[in-house]
């Protein structure tokens, strides 16, 4: 009988240890690049639309009209709140139905109709932003005769009502059952559990999920071609054409004009820092929220 | 086994809930199988028995809670003070601020304050309270709660510890003024001393309420209830006053229950 303990022997290297850590080595090496694949683009467009954009970027880009072609100088500052006004009847349009249609889902909905809804938010997330477009030209632009920033607030409604319909269902799905049951306990009737209770204690995860969903329809260029279409004028009207930073990017940066072609890069720029900052404020704003309904 | 203990099975009390052929169903499954129980005023009676028969289910038949599962249903009558809970007429959201309810984790709100915890019952119906302090104050000394956290009613009900949370949400139930009070486990997320506090409330709430207690802890049922029902796969076996359960039980189930046989 040997003395030694199995202990012991761990002091010494067995079999396999080199092959054994050689491939561990190999696996870290390789999810290490794969991370770098991925952040690569996203650093180089961002340094690189800096480079190009940022010599544009002053006071006037964000006062001043566009500049008739050949004249220097003008800005995009009809398309700046020409952005901030669609996304406004986006939102106006696109929240309450989005929420509404979570709460359905995630609160009342029950078999078949549920699943039936449940199924065409996902499709109709993943319809693309151009036949969105298109359908709402067909359906309001034509009956109006007029391209329209409400037209272009639908058309952007319709690409964020998917995502703020399923993040408010995966978001009032993780509130605890029991707070449900404590509310009904109480003799509180459902539909006020379901308000006061479970879509409030959601609502701070919501909020990040429709922040995040308003900076994706910021960036949309497809659906308010044919819709909200574009203006070279201040205007305010939403039955009129609106201009809008992606549109006025496209139309800028096909022109043939160096200088208009610069300012599309200065716009790109202004729209990724807009995009940036609605990212940041949700995420800052939830960690906030979560963080202190702990305390 | 033949039974020689002359004492009646329930001596004179008056009959606050009265339970008759209740069958409580999830879909097909038949949990609870036609029980007839009167459960005494201003007494702790408690639900033994091993996990799946049917103690918890039959709790949440006698204030409609059972029916908000979906799938879920259940047939028979329920008669708090003689009148059926089951009955068309009767809107459940409102039978269940009479027939308040703790459950098993302790649950306050968490976008809530302390204090906005305890007044919860009201302010989420739209209500107002006439005295909000007054409430507030009352029911925490009810639950033994307000020496601890009077000096912090606004900070959230989830800074406090289990034992407390558990207290804030019985304070929660008294501020509706229920008149019984069904406890789920309330203490089996609990540590002993804090499970000791909730079982000294219990047996100070009983001059006022009457209780139903559901409890996997049969030193527990012993401590505290008056009288005790045993459910095993649904069916009530057993129904007496908790010392004749615990020391001359009539039916050997029971027996091998209570002493450990199995379970």
């Amino acid at each position: 009988m040997s003395a030694t303990p199995a202990a012991h022997r761990l002091l010494e290297p067995g079999p396999g240890d080199r092959a054994r850590h050689l491939r561990s080595r190999f696996f870290t090496v390789l999810c290490t690049l794969s991370a770098v694949v991925v952040l690569a683009p996203l650093f180089s467009i961002v340094l690189y639309v800096i480079k190009r954009g940022l010599a544009g970027v002053s006071i006037a880009f964000f006062t001043r009209l566009p500049a008739p072609v050949g004249e220097t100088g003008g800005g995009m500052g009809n398309a700046v709140v020409g952005t901030l006004v669609l996304i406004a009847i986006a939102c106006a349009i696109g929240l309450p139905i989005g929420v509404g249609a979570g709460v359905y889902l995630a609160e009342v909905g029950r078999g078949r109709l549920r699943t039936v809804i449940r199924f065409t938010a996902d499709v109709l997330g993943g319809v693309p932003s151009i036949t969105v477009g298109v359908f709402v030209y067909s359906l309001v632009v034509v009956a109006m005769h007029r391209f329209s920033a409400l037209a272009g607030g639908i058309a952007l409604a319709l690409v964020m009502i998917p995502t703020v319909t399923r993040t408010t269902e995966e978001l009032l799905r993780l509130v605890p059952p029991q707070l449900r049951e404590a509310a009904l306990g109480l003799g509180v009737p459902a539909w006020r559990s379901s308000i006061f209770i479970v879509l409030r204690t959601a609502l701070p995860g919501i909020a990040t999920g429709v922040m995040l969903a308003v900076a994706r329809i910021a960036g949309e260029t497809a659906p308010l071609i044919f819709t909200a279409f574009n203006n070279r004028y201040w205007s305010f009207a939403v039955d009129k054409p609106m201009a809008s930073l992606p549109v006025q990017i496209l139309t800028y940066a096909t022109s043939p004009y160096k200088d208009w072609q610069d300012q599309a890069w200065t716009g790109a720029l202004v729209l990724i820092v807009v995009v940036f900052f609605l990212n940041l404020t949700a995420r800052i704003a939830a960690s906030r929220a979560m963080g202190g309904s702990r305390r | 086994m033949i039974d020689t203990d002359p004492q009646p099975a329930v001596v004179a009390e008056t009959t606050k809930i009265s339970v008759r052929k209740l069958n409580a169903y999830f879909d097909k499954f038949r949990a609870v199988k036609d029980i007839d129980l009167d459960i005494p005023e201003k007494r702790v009676t408690a639900m033994i028995g091993p996990s799946g028969c049917g103690k918890s289910t039959f709790l949440r038949c006698l204030n409609r809670m059972h029916e908000q599962t979906p799938g879920a249903r259940a047939e028979g009558a329920v008669t708090l003070d003689g009148i059926d809970v089951y009955d068309r007429k009767i809107d459940p959201v409102r039978l269940r601020r009479q027939v308040g309810m703790v459950f098993q984790k302790p649950n306050p709100f968490p976008t809530m304050s302390i204090r906005q915890n305890v007044l919860a019952g009201h302010t989420l119906n739209g209500l107002k309270v006439k005295a909000p302090n007054e409430v507030v104050e009352q029911t925490l000394r009810a639950v033994a709660l307000w020496d601890e956290v009077k000096d912090k009613l606004d900070q959230s009900g989830m800074s406090l510890s289990g034992g407390q949370q558990q207290r804030l949400c019985i304070a929660r139930v008294l501020a509706v003024e229920p008149e019984v009070i069904l406890l789920d486990e309330p203490c089996s997320a609990l540590d002993p001393i804090a499970t000791a506090r909730i079982e000294e409330l219990i047996d100070e709430l009983k001059e006022r309420y009457t209780l139903v207690l559901v409890t996997h802890n049969m030193q527990q049922a012993a401590r505290v209830s008056d009288y005790t029902a045993f459910f095993y796969l649904g069916d009530l076996i057993e129904f007496d006053r908790t010392e004749r359960i615990f020391t001359n039980p009539q039916v050997s189930r029971t027996e091998d229950y209570v002493t450990g046989k199995f379970g």
